[in-house]
């Protein structure tokens, strides 16, 4: 039975996607466009007062903002993983939901109007709008494809589509209607980018991520029986509604948590998974761990290379991740075929 | 019918939420070691009648019981372990390997990640030997014969350990060697205790095998007994509303039902 998964290959497995996430957890926040001595650093926390301008970059700028990249881009790899799996369909991201487009109109709602600033908590008036805008979009949808007995996949699909389509629309509507000077900082938004990320933002993302991560890693190990389809996981004693349920609102939470801050970085949930399906194998068990793991990492390194290919401007994460994603993600198809 | 009953249903009416359709008292016992083949022209309800015996729809009246317990309360995981359901059309959105997809048949038995014990480990060979998947069990299911994937799949749901299997056209697409060898299959589960609902639109392949049969039309049993009763010319020409000849199979005497093309065809 050597492709059973046991708890050897299984630590195994999860110990190599660490160490690739630990090492680019290490390297990136030295690299950037400001050189960080590592030594210097390591000399200053060791309790040197006061810092030097290296550990000052380090630890304010540096790390909150890797710390970020890895949880924005482990979250987007785990929920294109699952929303691959419970939607049945390859091409399927944490946009496909319309939950993305929500959040789109709630942020270039609240950048279109300057004075209005709200601020609770920790929270922008931008991540607000954007959270409030998720919340209802996957309100909308997920009224619209329940059923008596958990949630009706195409509707789903179809709602989650055309209410990213009128989405699209809104905001083309108020980018039109808004002072041109703020179109950029619009534009700037929706291309997705962690260049403005402290530990404030940082410690908002943590209220929806983890119940949201949480609820799906809940479920993980009934992923695979749902890739047989609804009746047959069903059959092999899988509460299928439950899943499909804890899902739908783990996965939309988690991407509301991530976009309400780092906006819609593409790419990064539709590639991984199928890359560390194509290393490890379609067992979800590990596929999901290992997506989040492998996902953190890309992520980080792409805006690793952001924040130094235009040295010393800065370009959003979101333009590396599209520009490598869509010929990586051909090269996995075309080795497949 | 053995005096034992594992499946109950007991004046089920069922109808699709906005559909005219319905289907209408039904009362169907299965025992352990019963052979009860589903029969009927399409759209008379088989799929349904199997799918609200399995729990995967839930009747508008009536209940289904099993193991005197009404399915619709249980718990999936316990329903699993009793009862075995393989849908007709499966296809897998990802490329598993066989021994992985029969594996997963354990899922009831697991909790947490669901690593496989000893126990579990010696069900999935079980599995494989009876269902004489064992040979290609490393290889990937989309790479199978629709004979081999149907066998995959029925490991798959004996890895369950269930008392009662429900089998959803098992043996649609497959050829004359591969139907036989599958339903013989079932007749030799039911041997050691299985009991087995199957449902298929092959009369002969029913009639060959089955020890009941029960005949559903318009979403009503019309007759259900002996494969004698069932496959009768009278009764059979009066539900197919057409000509229908009812011989006897010339070997084992089993009655077979052909088509009549009509006078001089």
């Amino acid at each position: 039975m050597q492709y059973l998964l046991t708890r050897k290959k299984y630590l195994i497995s999860l110990a190599a996607y660490l160490l690739l996430a630990a090492g680019a957890l290490a390297i990136t926040p030295f690299i950037g466009s400001e050189r960080v001595d590592v030594r210097q650093v390591i000399e200053d926390l060791k309790g040197a007062v006061p810092w030097s301008t290296d550990t000052d970059i380090f630890i304010y700028q540096r790390v909150p903002r890797v710390l970020m990249g890895f949880l924005a881009g482990g979250a987007l790899a785990v929920v294109g993983g699952v929303f691959q799996v419970i939607l049945r369909n390859p091409l399927a991201t944490p946009y496909t939901l319309g939950v993305t487009g929500g959040s789109s109109v709630g942020a270039v709602l609240a950048i279109s109007v300057p004075g209005w600033v709200v601020q609770m908590g920790p929270f922008t008036s931008v991540q607000l709008f954007s959270l409030v805008g998720a919340v209802l979009a996957a309100g909308f949808i997920y009224l619209m494809a329940r059923r008596q007995a958990g949630i009706s996949m195409n509707t789903l699909l179809l709602a989650g589509v055309t209410v990213g389509i009128f989405c699209g629309a809104l905001i083309q509507l108020i980018i039109y209607l808004s002072n041109p000077h703020l179109l950029m900082t619009m534009v700037r938004w929706m291309i997705g980018g962690l260049d403005v990320v402290g530990y404030r933002e940082l410690s908002t993302i943590f209220i929806l991520l983890v119940p949201g991560l949480g609820m799906l890693f809940m479920q993980m190990a009934s992923y695979n029986h749902l890739a047989l389809g609804e009746e047959m996981a069903t059959g092999h004693g899988v509460d299928v509604g439950l899943v499909q349920r804890m899902s739908f609102l783990g996965g939309s939470m988690a991407t509301a948590a991530v976009v309400a801050i780092a906006g819609p970085i593409i790419f990064v949930g539709l590639l991984v998974p199928h890359a560390v399906r194509r290393i490890s194998g379609y067992d979800h068990r590990v596929v999901l761990p290992g997506s989040f793991l492998a996902g953190g990492a890309l992520l980080v390194v792409c805006d690793t290379a952001a924040r130094t290919v235009l040295a010393p401007t800065e370009m959003p994460v979101g333009i590396i991740t599209a520009v490598l994603g869509g010929p990586v993600f051909i090269y996995l198809l075309l080795k497949k075929k | 019918m053995s005096n034992e009953t594992i499946l109950q249903m007991e004046s089920v009416n069922f109808s699709y939420e906005g559909a005219d359709w319905q289907l209408r008292r039904i009362e169907l016992g299965v025992g352990p070691g019963d052979l009860v083949g589903v029969i009927g022209p399409n759209g008379a309800g088989k799929s349904t009648l199997l799918k609200l015996a399995a729990g995967i729809l839930m009747p508008n009246a009536g209940q289904v019981l099993l193991n005197g317990n009404n399915i619709s309360r249980m718990p999936r995981r316990a329903v699993a372990r009793q009862l075995g359901y393989l849908p007709q059309n499966v296809y897998s959105s990802f490329d598993y390997r066989v021994e992985e997809v029969v594996a997963m048949g354990r899922f009831a038995y697991l909790s947490g990640v669901g690593f496989l014990q000893a126990a579990d480990l010696a069900q999935v060979g079980r599995a494989l030997e009876i269902t004489e998947t064992k040979a290609f069990r490393h290889r990937r299911v989309c790479q199978l014969s629709g004979g081999e994937h149907r066998r995959v799949l029925l490991a798959s749901v004996l890895a369950q350990q269930p008392q009662i299997l429900l089998l959803d056209e098992p043996t649609a697409g497959l050829d004359l060697h591969h139907q036989t060898a599958f339903f013989r299959l079932l007749v030799n589960l039911t041997k050691e205790g299985m009991a087995v609902l199957v449902v298929t639109h092959d009369l002969n392949l029913a009639g060959q095998f089955c020890r009941r049969l029960v005949f559903l039309r318009e979403g009503e049993i019309a007759r259900q007994g002996k494969v004698e009763e069932v496959i009768c010319a009278e009764f059979l020409a009066q539900v197919y509303r057409d000509k229908i000849y009812v011989g006897r199979h010339p070997v084992n005497n089993r009655p077979i039902a052909l088509p009549l093309a009509g006078e001089g065809g």
